[in-house]
């Protein structure tokens, strides 16, 4: 029962959010189609992380509407989300280094025998877990390695292959590539360009890199104070015109700085 | 070249001295993959130097005290590894080890058969871990300042409701033995924890949650692990398996002690827990190394009391002994996590 390729999976609607006196959303509006790939662009501050938060439930929007698939939808907590298949895989990389690449792909959602004892089932994580890894064409060493061994790529990679796994319908990404070299970050790029063709995630990257993810993107959304400002697809600009903006916005804030100080 | 070298066999010098150096290759392989190998090492050498100097040390009567010295504070320490590895820490354990034979002796003295009180008495220790945990995750104190409070609170109890004075465990002759009267039953007791628990942490759900829960509480909470439930469920797990060691040592001793236990029985487990491998920042812990760590505590007391060293002294060694293996113990983890060197 997949909508077809192209249809809304997400939409949020006139979304506003406040910490207190502190408004961190103004009046987003935001849309997202099945197999498609969104770059969220913006200044640390803007509001990026914010509205990812509210996308994956973790918050609640003051005010506004998000829909799914068509239907407005009120994401109550991080697991209603995930239960709908939104799904995130943060900065901070939601892997335990201490344990296994097969068993952190599991945590949560483990198969096990024994009834209430829960006595995993080893064996079945783990050609699972490898299986699956070779689909999305993600290399590791094995997947008996503590993924406190793996390199940053790897680990992201593996992330980013659990969460496919748990039939994320959305995936939104957080810096898939911050603090990674130049390979590692081919790495990543090339697994979102092959869950791209795929055809059936939808993606949002949050990204403070616009050159780098540029390629892998369909479209490029620019948030600055809280406010989409800019929504174009990325056959209808470039580079260029994301670094001339960001040039522009700079020269203007340090007006504003200069102008606060005299 | 290589055929002479093949013939020349055994008698070859060089041929005996590289597969000496293999031998060393591989037991330090061991040691290195498997992490209570060093620990049940240092046992292995404690026993051959008290044994050498002391040749009643290994007598099965030294045995037995070896056990005792052993297995409460095995039972304990397998609760304290629990509770390290989801990310926390629980110093009330002691004073529950002082508190549950006294529920289960005055709730018996009520008329209430032996085995509703110590069911009912661990349960009370259970209460105590369910108090510690609710404390610490809804409240956000920190693990150390909720159970030292709960620790001076305990012990309070424990004083008032025994009068500050001891008592005779009434049991009959089975229960008491089956419940730690007996040797054999208090190795029993200690081996079936150590490897029901091992068990749970490796190869169950619950522990692999305590796992990541310890490792890294943001990500686990991220997808979806109920942190805040399996952290309670471990402090709860340690009262109650406090609480059954405070009761294995009653009926060992035969009387019912207030001041039993305490914060050096607390510190013993814990300082097992430690020396076996366990870490005290969370994710990582093994309750074998434990109880392995537990023996050579008993072997480091039991060796010097034997050859008359005093307690004084053996303090300062037992301290020394926690540096030195832990020193040892840091090393070996960067060799391990830089794979083997």
């Amino acid at each position: 029962m997949l909508a077809p390729v192209g249809s809304e999976v997400l939409r949020a609607e006139h979304v506003e959010k406040s910490f207190g006196r502190i408004v961190a959303l103004r009046d987003v509006d935001l849309r997202l189609h099945r197999g498609e790939v969104l770059g969220l662009l913006g200044d640390n501050g803007a509001g990026k992380s914010t509205l990812m938060k509210i996308l994956t439930g973790y918050y609640q929007p003051s005010s506004g509407q998000l829909y799914f698939e068509g239907n407005p939808v009120q994401l109550r907590s991080v697991s209603h989300a995930r239960s709908l298949g939104i799904e995130a895989v943060y900065q901070d990389l939601a892997l335990v280094n201490e344990l296994n690449v097969y068993r952190n792909m599991f945590l949560q959602r483990e198969p096990v025998f024994g009834g209430a004892l829960g006595i995993l089932d080893e064996r079945q994580m783990r050609t699972r877990a490898m299986d699956m890894l070779e689909r999305m064409r993600v290399r590791v060493p094995s997947v008996d390695v503590d993924v406190a061994k793996l390199s940053g790529g790897q680990r992201q990679a593996v992330a980013i292959a659990r969460s496919v796994y748990q039939k994320a319908k959305v995936l939104l990404l957080d810096e898939p590539t911050a603090a990674m070299g130049v390979k590692e970050s081919a790495l990543i790029l090339d697994l979102i360009q092959h869950l791209k063709e795929g055809g059936d995630i939808a993606m949002i990257i949050i990204a403070h890199n616009y050159a780098q993810i540029f390629d892998v993107c369909d479209r490029i959304n620019l948030i600055e104070e809280g406010v989409i400002e800019f929504d174009k697809r990325t056959s209808e600009t470039s580079v260029q015109e994301l670094t001339d903006r960001v040039v522009r916005e700079y020269r203007s804030a340090r007006e504003e700085a200069r102008l606060e100080r005299s | 070249m290589q055929d002479v070298a093949k013939r020349a066999g055994a008698a070859d010098p060089h041929r005996l001295g590289a597969s000496r150096t293999n031998l060393l290759h591989r037991v330090s392989g061991v040691v290195l993959r498997w992490r209570e190998a060093s620990i049940l090492l240092a046992c292995v050498l404690l026993a051959a130097y008290f044994q050498s100097t002391n040749p009643a040390f290994l007598s099965l009567s030294n045995i037995r005290n070896l056990i005792d010295f052993t297995a409460t504070t095995a039972i304990i320490a397998a609760g304290e590894v629990m509770v390290l590895v989801c990310g926390e820490l629980d110093l009330s354990v002691g004073m529950v080890y002082a508190l549950v034979p006294f529920i289960m002796y005055f709730l018996a003295a009520d008329g209430l058969p032996h085995g509703a009180a110590l069911v009912l008495a661990l349960s009370a220790a259970g209460v105590v871990g369910l108090i510690n945990g609710v404390i610490t995750t809804f409240l956000s104190v920190p693990a150390f300042v909720t159970t030292l409070g709960t620790m001076f609170l305990i012990n309070g109890l424990t004083l008032t409701i025994s009068g500050g004075f001891p008592v005779q465990p009434t049991a009959g002759a089975a229960f008491t033995a089956a419940f730690g009267g007996s040797p054999w039953a208090r190795l029993g007791w200690a081996l079936a924890i150590a490897i029901v628990l091992q068990f749970v942490l490796n190869r169950t759900r619950f522990g692999l949650r305590t796992i990541a829960t310890g490792g890294n509480l943001t990500a686990a909470a991220e997808v979806g692990v109920k942190v805040t439930s399996i952290k309670i469920r471990n402090f709860v797990l340690c009262s109650i398996l406090g609480g059954f060691a405070g009761i294995i040592d009653a009926f060992r001793i035969g009387s019912i002690d207030p001041l039993a236990g305490g914060s050096e029985i607390m510190f013993m487990a814990i300082a097992s827990a430690v020396i076996g491998g366990t870490l005290l920042t969370g994710g990582s812990g093994t309750i074998i190394g434990a109880l392995i760590g537990a023996l050579a505590l008993a072997i480091l007391q039991d060796g010097f009391t034997l050859n008359g060293v005093s307690a004084f002294t053996f303090d300062m060694i037992l301290g020394a002994a926690i540096l030195v293996t832990m020193a040892v113990n840091v090393r070996l983890t960067l060799w391990r996590e830089r794979g083997g060197g």
